[in-house]
């Protein structure tokens, strides 16, 4: 297939970007999207050009690097789908693809479609962890029993990938679905029961801090999320704080 | 761990959102109770209106509460959506909103403004007379000038008789206020923390049960009252 591809390009995080339009032709149906940019960076090389820069891992929708906001969604059209398990068959012959960088005051872009989301790692060292006795006594953690329907809720949460979607997709380009997912995973469980009453005023703080916008329930972020992750889990947050800051 | 952080954070104010929403939503039920009296007996509508309008109760203890939900979910959302905008400096080329969330979610600002709008044209209908009437003029009796009666169904009754444009004017206000509802009575709840696959289906439902209901009771009182009376 033939496509016109409209690719947000920026030097550096210091300079402005623009939208720029690219040719690419014979492309094949079952290429991944990401194959799809290789495609079109090969062609930029060979033509001297400076190829679009974009982040990229795994390449099977586990790694949470791949990101890109296209044709107006997180990941593209498809759900539950990440950009680099996105199929080139889900668009048509000639059709013309916005390409853009995960947008927020709190993803910078660094270049290109590249943005800087060091921003999710420093909420999750505000209180993304749980306190375990490595001296070698450490207790085997099927020592404690925990129901299946906590363990379940808390394995959804987990699957959460960190690829910034949530954000990405928000109107208001609020990080709420990936704290509470987070928050999520150790309420659930007994192990996280120690650092639950600061563990989400701490990281909702943090949240705060980065300059992420506030939530207004639209629920695009659960339907964007490429692992499914539920609104539930801001609910979940939501409590977790509010039983931490007004019980103390 | 030790707490990083005690100002209101943006879930705090979310929960203000919510809670300040909650009580507008409890004033518009009972505000369309007594409204609906109007419809099935103007004695009654008379009787309850004078005692909302007269009770210490409610006039001093519920009506500046009443008023400072109203001025601060407004002024409260307005500061938020204005923060939202900061969150994102360069806007997308192309952005689907309608991929993923609904119209009325994503555009409570216009639904709210809109309704921000009925209320100047609604407090200068009927609370900024009332205020006038009891206050500035000391007339606490709800009578008629001529003392013929009670005054509040007729004053409701010549705001919508004859008057085919303010009619209208409400009818549109109503259709906003619905979609407002449609979006933030569930929205509250979710803000507060309530989530759960039992009860959040029942809330959803009870919630667009509400937002239909609610406008279509009051749409239907300025209708009945244009079509009722002669013209």
């Amino acid at each position: 297939m033939n496509l016109t591809l409209k690719i947000w390009r920026q030097k550096s995080a210091n300079v402005k970007g623009k939208m720029v339009d690219y040719k690419v032709a014979d492309i094949s149906e079952h290429m991944s999207f990401l194959e799809m940019m290789d495609v079109l960076n090969e062609q930029l090389v060979n033509g001297g050009e400076e190829p679009v820069s974009f982040d990229h891992d795994c390449r099977e929708g586990i790694c949470g690097s791949c990101s890109m906001f296209i044709n107006g969604e997180a990941h593209g059209p498809v759900k539950n789908t990440t950009t680099c398990q996105l199929h080139m068959r889900s668009f048509n012959d000639g059709d013309t693809i916005y390409i853009e960088p995960f947008r927020a005051k709190a993803f910078p872009v660094i270049k290109d479609l590249v943005v800087d989301r060091s921003s999710f790692d420093r909420i999750q060292h505000a209180g993304g962890f749980i306190s375990v006795n490595t001296s070698g006594n450490t207790q085997d953690a099927n020592a404690t029993a925990i129901p299946k329907h906590d363990a379940d809720l808390s394995m959804d949460a987990a699957a959460c990938i960190g690829c910034g979607a949530c954000v990405a997709t928000c109107k208001n380009s609020s990080a709420m679905l990936f704290t509470g997912a987070k928050i999520s995973q150790y309420a659930l469980l007994p192990q996280g029961k120690v650092e639950a009453k600061d563990r989400a005023q701490n990281m909702v703080a943090q949240m705060d801090e980065e300059g992420f916008g506030n939530c207004t329930n639209t629920g695009a972020c659960e339907v964007e999320c490429p692992k499914g992750i539920s609104l539930s889990n801001i609910a979940r947050m939501n409590r977790e704080l509010l039983s931490g800051s007004i019980l103390g | 761990m030790s707490s990083k952080k005690s100002g209101l954070s943006s879930i705090g104010r979310k929960v203000l959102m919510a809670l300040t929403g909650f009580f507008l939503m409890f004033f518009l039920l009972q505000h369309l109770t007594i409204n609906l009296m109007s419809v099935f007996s103007p004695d009654l509508f008379n009787e309850v209106s004078h005692f909302f309008g007269t009770n210490f109760l409610i006039q001093y203890m519920l009506q500046p509460v009443l008023i400072f939900s109203v001025v601060f979910h407004f002024a409260w959302g307005l500061y938020l959506e204005y923060q939202n905008t900061q969150a994102r400096e360069v806007k997308y080329a192309k952005y689907k909103g309608s991929a993923n969330a609904s119209w009325m979610s994503r555009n409570m600002l216009i639904s709210g403004l809109a309704v921000l709008a009925f209320l100047a044209l609604h407090f200068y209908d009927f609370w900024i007379p009332e205020i006038n009437t009891k206050y500035f003029h000391g007339d606490m009796s709800g009578m008629l000038h001529d003392g013929e009666g009670m005054r509040y169904h007729i004053e409701l009754v010549e705001k919508f008789a004859h008057q085919p444009m303010r009619v209208a004017l409400y009818v549109g206000a109503f259709i906003m206020l619905s979609l407002h509802l449609l979006h933030g009575f569930q929205s509250a709840f979710q803000s507060v923390g309530f989530n759960n696959t039992k009860y959040t289906p029942i809330i959803k439902m009870l919630g667009n049960l509400f937002a239909i209901l609610v406008p279509l009771g009051f749409l239907f009182i300025a209708i009945y009252h244009y079509n009722v009376h002669p013209h």
